[in-house]
């Protein structure tokens, strides 16, 4: 079991077809050139005697081909985030060493310098010419050698690296993605990092299925919009707030619709996404399926889903509880089981909060260093809270961690965030919570006004209050001109909740 | 009379000889393990074993012995009339109890089988693209 099998059936099964174009640049790989390459640098990454294949830059040809040729040589693939500062780089490149670095031209001499790194430019990589011997003979097809290495976002402390073994990535796509299910003029634009699950997930689950892929390497809607025509592109995967920058710019643009035609499929997934965003690109994209997919990078991408069908009867139904299935990020993939339970460890029924755990082939929930922290029966806790309604659909409230204690009581910031959200002003809220001397922790709330809309605290409170118990009525709010993001559509809550703090301290 | 009966006796140690000669020519039984890749021996056939239980399995292709993928074995012989309907890549098959499932990463003419029960082609459900 290995991921190259993946590609070795696409270049058997289309090997003239197109696999990758870098948006940026017009290059192109075919499948079998893509397969003819990997195997090239196979032989190179071996013959440097690195036992992982570190990649920093953006999206481009060279993000594939490490994948494919690292699973090749035998070596685990490290995409690192190149946004974080030099000194970051350097701490995590350490823990990743003998390694073979493919990086942008200005930074292979500093990160080069290193005896324990073996640094290439993205350039010399891609160029054939450099990398004449093939490797002989085929990768190994044990399935639990270390396929990829990412560290997680994590936001106190220390990166984790979670462990995805061939077995994971492998058990992913052969059960969430039919082989050669592609049209030969499918396209897919991939805007999503390369050092994110998705961008991993999407790379694999496009060459299985035969699709052509978009590289955009940095994102902004201008871009994503002007790519999406001039391909003709069929599918794309996008983060809530950058589906909310799309919905903004098309608005600006004062056409009606999209005018994208081909784009059959629009998936979302990697944050929370606001109601009023996703009901507006449901009309700005008429007939564009949409699809929530929530995963995570220990799951090896999408657990959940909730599809197309399901996001049109929720648009259509006036009930509220038949319409608030929009916010639901669907029911499990097949193979992949959902648990909510309790702080006692205990399965809670259906409708209550708890934290989400999650069970299935695809599942890792392995850190390097650290070991697994799946149970004994192969739960593993995502961290993750949440519910599931009576027909299994689940609803993601946040991080366990955010859950705010007031006054010895647990709220959920996702339930008050619902409700402030269903405010006719409002655009987008954070609620999080503060010190308090009175209450160990008091709710607090960051809300973002609508274009052309006045927000009243008092008014908004007691919106809250005629809604829910008092003790989640937000004693702060403040109204921001926008909420702090990650580029991954991620939101910052530290950053919410040190704001919040240092203003209601004042 | 005793003639007779004696050829009758011969006649089924010979059935039950050829039977049994049949069974090993079907190929040694061997536990599979996943990620394991193994090659038809009479057509391009090509499996990868995504499940398998914790037991012995003759698994045949084109009704004769499947070998390791890595051996360098060319493919020769008939495949048999009764397992000719074919593998195709990027299918998965599974025994009837569910507990045997391989993915075919090369498609061929012969059947699979597990210790001489055909293999059924298993639907993967369509789901919405998510990457």
């Amino acid at each position: 079991m290995n991921v190259m099998m993946l590609l070795e059936m696409a270049s058997a099964a289309f090997p003239e077809r197109l696999a990758f174009t870098d948006g940026s640049s017009g290059t192109s790989f075919t499948y079998q050139q893509l397969f003819d390459a990997a195997r090239k640098r196979a032989a190179t990454i071996q013959a440097s005697g690195a036992s992982r294949l570190v990649k920093l830059d953006v999206s481009n040809l060279s993000t594939p081909l490490s994948l494919f040729a690292s699973a090749w040589a035998g070596v685990p693939y490290v995409p690192l985030n190149y946004r974080l500062t030099d000194a970051e780089i350097q701490a995590l490149l350490a823990r990743v060493t003998p390694a073979y670095l493919v990086t942008d031209a200005e930074r292979v001499s500093e990160l080069g310098a290193s005896a324990a790194v073996n640094a290439t430019s993205t350039q010399s990589f891609l160029d054939d010419a450099q990398h004449r011997e093939a490797l002989e003979g085929s990768w190994a097809m044990d399935p639990e050698e270390i396929a990829v290495l990412l560290f997680t976002s994590g936001t106190t402390g220390e990166p984790k690296a979670a462990v995805l073994r061939h077995k994971h990535l492998v058990s992913y796509i052969l059960g969430s993605v039919e082989f050669a299910g592609a049209d030969e003029n499918d396209a897919a634009l991939v805007c999503v990092p390369p050092y994110h699950i998705a961008g991993i997930a999407a790379i694999m689950s496009s060459v299985y299925s035969g699709r052509h892929v978009v590289q955009l390497p940095n994102f902004t809607a201008e871009a994503w919009i002007a790519l999406a025509r001039q391909h003709n592109i069929s599918t794309a995967f996008v983060v809530p707030t950058m589906l909310a920058r799309i919905v903004e710019c098309l608005e600006a643009e004062g056409a009606a619709d999209a005018q994208m035609p081909n784009l059959a499929s629009l998936s979302y997934g990697g944050g929370k996404m606001p109601l009023s965003v996703i009901e507006k690109a449901m009309q700005l994209f008429p007939n564009t399926d949409f699809s929530n997919a929530y995963g995570l990078t220990e799951t090896s991408s999408t657990i959940c889903v909730l599809g197309p069908e399901e996001h049109r009867q929720a648009a259509r139904a006036t009930a509220a509880d038949e319409r608030r299935r929009l916010v639901s990020v669907g029911q499990p993939l097949p193979g992949v089981e959902i648990e909510i339970r309790d702080e006692e460890g205990r399965s809670v029924p259906a409708g209550a909060r708890g934290e989400i755990y999650v069970r299935g082939e695809q599942v890792s929930g392995e850190y390097e260093g650290r070991g697994s922290v799946v149970d004994s029966e192969g739960w593993f806790p995502t961290r993750d809270a949440g519910s599931l309604d009576a027909d299994g659909y689940l609803y993601l409230e946040g991080r366990a961690d955010d859950v705010i204690v007031r006054g010895g009581e647990n709220l959920s910031p996702g339930e008050i965030e619902d409700v402030l959200m269903a405010h006719p002003a409002i655009a987008d809220a954070a609620v999080v919570g503060i010190a308090s001397k009175q209450w160990g922790e008091a709710v607090a709330a960051a809300v973002v006004a609508k274009a052309g809309s006045q927000i009243e605290v008092t008014e908004l409170q007691e919106f809250v209050q005629a809604r829910l118990r008092s003790s989640r009525v937000p004693e702060v709010i403040q109204v921001w001109p926008e909420l702090p993001y990650n580029e991954t559509g991620k939101l910052l809550r530290r950053v919410v909740r040190s704001e919040l703090g240092e203003a209601a301290e004042a | 009379m005793v003639q007779a009966l004696c050829q009758r006796l011969l006649e089924c140690l010979e059935s039950a000889i050829g039977f049994l000669f049949a069974q090993i020519g079907e190929g040694q039984v061997t536990a599979l393990k996943m990620g394991a890749r193994l090659k038809s021996a009479v057509c391009e056939g090509e499996i990868m074993v995504v499940m398998a239980p914790d037991a012995e399995i003759s698994m045949t292709c084109g009704g004769v012995a499947m070998v390791d993928a890595a051996e360098s074995v060319t493919p020769s012989g008939d495949v048999h009339p009764d397992h000719s309907v074919g593998v195709v890549m990027g299918k998965r098959y599974i025994d009837e109890a569910e507990t045997l499932e391989v993915l075919c990463v090369k498609s061929g003419d012969g059947s699979l089988a597990a210790n001489g029960a055909l293999l059924l082609q298993k639907d993967t459900k369509k789901l919405p693209k998510t990457d």
